[in-house]
């Protein structure tokens, strides 16, 4: 058992989906229990899989690369098949395998319009092909083709299940997508020229870099290729507008794997591939990535009160939540990235959970109107108990999951890594906690609006809106569970990450150089970037300067 | 006496029969084609389209027996030539000819239109795309161009009751001629500066200093400018559109695809085995209408309310894409090799995916009868697998991986940035911009066929004829297995072709 996984679990995983949408394909789209059966069964399969993968999973290697398979592909551009899971990526392929089955099972009786299950499940199967590969690919031209593999079925899922704007919203969602991935792929290609390392493995450019391959100037360039692709998809401040029409439109299992999976695929090539790559280059961006995430965190939180939509309104929440990931990116440190990784996972959670809710509210009311809703409480309280209890999650209640995303990304920004100007990032920090001030604003007035009060009369009497039904609760309650889970115990998550991301940064990033002597400091062989100044060194410079670093050394242990 | 006696006398060169026989099986089966017709007359109907498929695919067996020989065979002093380049190539167009010939089944029976006669030209023209392939001499080249193209231009006016259709084979025969004189007068120009018709001889020649440049320069330039009307390169492209809306769709399948292949492969010897010393006349050349193909050819694209004419335009684009290696071929012997697998790789996958995207046109248009990009709108309600197809073709058209056409693409682009300098970014950035805005347009038209009402609300399956479905699925896999798996077909596109001429 243990030597199949190693050398096919991950294959397994990866491409079952697709077997089962072959098989989904053979069969006529009249007999749609069986499509609902087979992809259901294929989903839960995999995450047996996962499982399986978590169960042999090494948690005192967690750096490591594990179930690694390296073998030919295509020789002719040195691209190797490529993949392995360590702690980075195993929280986020575990979100992965969980969501698909329940939004399955979410869907089995209430398709969108027009119904056809056959052909929705089989998207939803390809997504997983999709996601599962680019957590797991570690070879550029992979990663690559499984971050576009993605890219199709939601622009379909979105184009034939949407709402009344779908065509707008779809185009402009693969427009901008395939925008950032092209200005990614130049980038990876640069990446490979200049290096001359003759493979696009991440570890190899990785280590060409470090050799000195490539010139400052052009680890720039294309640092801020794979900014703008990687940031498109987060999608940080400027680069978010595809996202709300995007959430608003799509079918509600569209906008919870959109926000559970989807955004992380930008936020993971940042701490997967941009930052341990081009370190340096990650030094000198990191205050304008920083400065956009808390801007897009200020005007997330604007643009959640302004909104009169509640899937509008999630929307502009996900804008708020991922700054504060890509806040815990920015700083480069251990601490940042591995709130950043709990963030996302969190994120997933309470936002793919709202997606649900709003979805069901939606079934109930045919409205998403916040002004016309009112009363859930009332007419449907199992539901908008849960309803509440996610609003609590989203906005960073203490014990629940949220809080363990937001609260250290605020923390690691007091103590960002070598060579990021520290005045700046406290200031990013400063702003970033009152953007969770925001948070609890425009959540707690959603569900003052939604949830509190009396029904408004043209629902109050209506038949349709019942409480929570059987599939809801199947669907619903393993992802509740895991939030109470996580915000309880947040090891779960960063005893799986924090030796990976450990790893992955650079010691120039992390070393402490107030416990070395200049020798030592040299040694290290740092570009000027990280500013670092030994401990002999240090003496020689003013001390309102020698002050602040002290705090800095006595902050970081 | 006797020496001058034998001097006068015709001595036939040597043939190498083996090295031939592709073409001699191919006019084998045109010859029977047209013998059946004349002897059986209307009852040899229903079996013509059989004939022609089953002739292609026996001429496949020569070249198979030739490919595992390996050798490289030389004839006619250099005039032709059989190395691994050719046999590829040629492997190429007679699957697409194949295609063409499944395509063609139901379409020329159903329209009432000469059927005997249509294959025999068909095969004609494959063979003039055959012969076209081993071409290393002027006057081969030329001879293989016009027996591609005569037939061509009897079958694009094969519906002769429709005007349109007239319309476009007399347009599209005389931007052909003119083309061919242009062309045919930059050959004289070479020749008279080089003083032989053979491609090596002539690149020997190039290469030798004190050749006169502005002649060479005027006929390269001709030569190549014959070459981009057949490919339909941009400012040379003007009578695609209207010839592709006007002919028969099984016949401008084969326009835009194994003709403009042909045409390409000519382009290609005449580069690298005659041209190649003057990189720095053609390379410019090839840098332009590189980068007009598609920037132009796009953004027309982005207006067409057609599906054939967008097509048309689409092909312009890909034509660009095409020719984009060639602008950075000159800088060596390894880059030169890599331009050239880059081109044919392309070659190889647009072949494929385009024939694709045209056989689910010709299926969907024996129902909605119109090629209107309006009138396909929700063919996925009632045609899923057919759509699914288009969508597959669309999206590798425009690059997206893991279809085939995302290696293509990325073959070109490494060959641009290998090259390592600045025009050679230059023109991949063009290419980049233009891959996001073909995309549109692509998926604009999926997302119609995917999401859209039905104009009619007729929801009635569409029949898929048997020779329909193996020709979608042969494009199908090749477009998926290529994109999947580049290295099937890497392995077969890595060829070089200077040995045997530079």
């Amino acid at each position: 058992m243990e030597n199949l996984l190693d050398g096919w679990g991950i294959t397994l995983a990866t491409f079952s989906p697709l077997v089962g949408a072959a098989i989904m394909m053979l069969i006529p789209r009249e007999r749609e229990d069986q499509h609902k059966l087979i992809a259901l069964i294929t989903s839960l399969w995999v995450a047996f899989v996962g499982v399986l993968l978590l169960i042999q999973f090494d948690l005192a290697h967690t750096d490591r690369l594990q179930f690694g398979v390296d073998k030919v592909w295509i020789d002719v551009i040195s691209s190797r098949f490529s993949v392995g899971i360590d702690g980075m990526s195993l929280p986020l392929i575990l979100l992965t395998m969980l969501i698909v089955p329940l939004c399955i099972i979410y869907s089995w009786n209430h398709f969108p319009d027009p119904v056809n299950p056959k052909a929705f499940l089989i998207l939803i199967l390809i997504l997983e092909t999709g996601m599962i590969g680019t957590f797991v690919a570690q070879d550029l031209v992979l990663f690559f083709v499984f971050f576009e593999v993605v890219l199709l079925p939601m622009f379909f899922m979105i184009a034939v299940w949407g709402g009344e704007d779908r065509r707008y919203a779809s185009l402009k969602f693969f427009l901008y997508t395939l925008f950032g991935s092209a200005l990614m792929l130049v980038s990876f290609l640069a990446l490979f020229f200049l290096t001359g390392a003759e493979t696009f493995s991440i570890a190899g450019l990785s280590q060409a870099v470090a050799a000195g391959g490539v010139s400052r100037t052009a680890q720039l360039w294309i640092f801020g290729g794979m900014f703008l692709g990687f940031g498109i998809k987060v999608p940080m401040f400027p680069f978010h507008t595809w996202l709300p029409d995007a959430h608003t439109q799509a079918p509600t299992v569209g906008s919870v794997i959109l926000a559970a999976v989807l955004l992380k695929l930008g936020t993971y090539g940042f701490i997967r591939i941009a930052i341990p790559v081009l370190p340096d280059a990650a030094v000198t961006w990191a205050p304008w990535i920083g400065l956009l995430a808390v801007v897009g965190i200020i005007y997330g939180a604007l643009g959640c009160l302004a909104q009169t939509d509640v899937k509008r309104l999630i929307a502009f929440s996900s804008v708020a939540h991922m700054g504060f990931v890509m806040l815990g990116i920015a700083t480069l440190t251990d601490f940042g990235i591995n709130a950043a990784i709990m963030g996302m996972v969190a994120h997933g959670l309470i936002t793919g959970m709202l997606f649900f809710l709003a979805g069901s509210m939606k079934e109930r009311y045919h409205t998403l109107e916040i002004n016309r809703l009112g009363g859930l409480l009332v007419q449907a309280p199992r539901m908008g108990w849960i309803f509440g209890f996610c609003v609590m999650a989203s906005l960073g209640l203490p014990g629940l999951a949220g809080f363990w995303g937001e609260f250290p990304a605020i923390l690691s920004a007091y103590n960002p890594a070598n060579g990021v100007p520290i005045e700046t990032f406290r200031t990013y920090m400063v702003v970033a906690a009152l953007g969770t001030v925001l948070a609890a604003g425009y959540l707690l007035w959603l569900l003052q609006r939604t949830a509190f009060g009396n029904p408004p009369e043209e629902f109050a009497d209506d038949p349709a809106i019942t409480d929570t039904t059987k599939h809801e609760w199947i669907a619903w309650a393993p992802i509740l569970a895991l939030i109470v889970a996580i915000g309880i115990y947040p090891n779960l998550v960063f005893r799986v990450s924090d030796g990976a991301v450990d790893a992955s940064l650079s010691k120039c990033l992390t070393v402490d150089a107030q416990q070395l002597t200049d020798e030592e400091v040299e040694a290290l062989g740092c570009s000027d970037a990280y500013l670092l100044v030994g401990a002999a060194g240090h003496d020689n410079h003013g001390d309102g300067h020698a002050d602040e670093e002290d705090e800095h050394a006595a902050a970081g242990n | 006496m006797t020496d001058a006696f034998f001097l006068l006398a015709f001595q036939r060169p040597a043939i190498d029969w083996h090295g031939i026989a592709p073409e001699l099986v191919l006019l084998a089966a045109g010859a029977l084609i047209t013998l059946v017709d004349i002897i059986f007359l209307e009852k040899a109907r229903p079996y013509t389209a059989a004939l022609a498929g089953l002739g292609l695919l026996a001429t496949a067996v020569p070249l198979l027996t030739l490919a595992v020989d390996g050798t490289d065979r030389v004839m006619f002093d250099g005039a032709y030539v059989i190395d691994e380049f050719s046999l590829v190539v040629k492997a190429v167009f007679l699957l697409a000819g194949y295609v063409v010939v499944l395509l063609s089944t139901n379409y020329v029976a159903e329209g009432d239109y000469w059927e005997n006669e249509y294959y025999g030209l068909l095969l004609a023209s494959v063979m003039g795309m055959v012969m076209m392939a081993s071409a290393r001499d002027l006057v081969s080249l030329f001879v293989a161009l016009e027996l591609l193209s005569i037939p061509a231009y009897l079958m694009v006016a094969w519906r002769k009751r429709d005007l349109h259709s007239t319309e476009a084979g007399l347009k599209y025969y005389l931007m052909g001629v003119f083309a061919s004189a242009v062309m045919l007068y930059g050959m004289s120009l070479l020749y008279g500066v080089s003083g032989s018709t053979l491609l090596s001889d002539i690149g020997t020649s190039l290469s030798a200093a004190g050749t006169s440049n502005a002649v060479v320069t005027m006929g390269i330039v001709f030569i190549v400018a014959g070459f981009a009307f057949k490919v339909s390169a941009v400012p040379f492209h003007t009578w695609a559109p209207d010839v592709y809306e006007g002919a028969p769709t099984p016949v401008t399948a084969f326009l835009a695809v194994a003709s403009k292949a042909a045409g390409f492969v000519a382009l290609l010897a005449l580069v690298f085995v005659g041209f190649y010393a003057r990189s720095e006349v053609w390379e410019p050349l090839m840098w332009i209408l590189a980068a007009t193909s598609m920037t132009i050819g796009n953004l027309v694209a982005l207006r067409q309310t057609n599906l054939v004419r967008l097509m048309a335009y689409s092909g312009i684009a890909q034509t660009g894409f095409m020719i984009a290696p060639l602008a950075v071929a000159g800088h060596g012997l390894s880059n030169g090799d890599q331009a050239l697998s880059a081109v044919v790789t392309y070659l190889v996958i647009y072949t494929a995916m385009n024939l694709g995207a045209f056989a689910v046109i010709i299926a969907l248009s024996r129902k909605t009868g119109s090629a209107e990009v309006s009138s396909f709108g929700g063919a996925f309600s009632y045609a899923p697998g057919l759509t699914v197809a288009m969508t597959i073709f669309l999206f590798s058209l425009a690059g997206i991986p893991p279809l085939g056409g995302w290696f293509a693409k990325f073959e070109v682009f490494r060959v641009l940035a290998t090259a390592g300098e600045p025009w050679g970014y230059v023109l991949a950035a063009v290419g980049a911009v233009n891959s996001v805005i073909a995309l549109y347009y692509y998926a604009s038209l999926a997302r119609r066929m995917w999401a859209d009402n039905v104009p009619d609300g007729d929801h009635s399956p569409v029949p898929v004829t048997p020779s329909l479905a193996t020709a979608l699925t042969l494009c199908g896999t090749v477009t998926l297995a290529f994109g999947v798996a580049p290295q099937l077909v890497a392995r077969f596109t890595d060829v070089s072709l200077f040995a045997l001429g530079g």
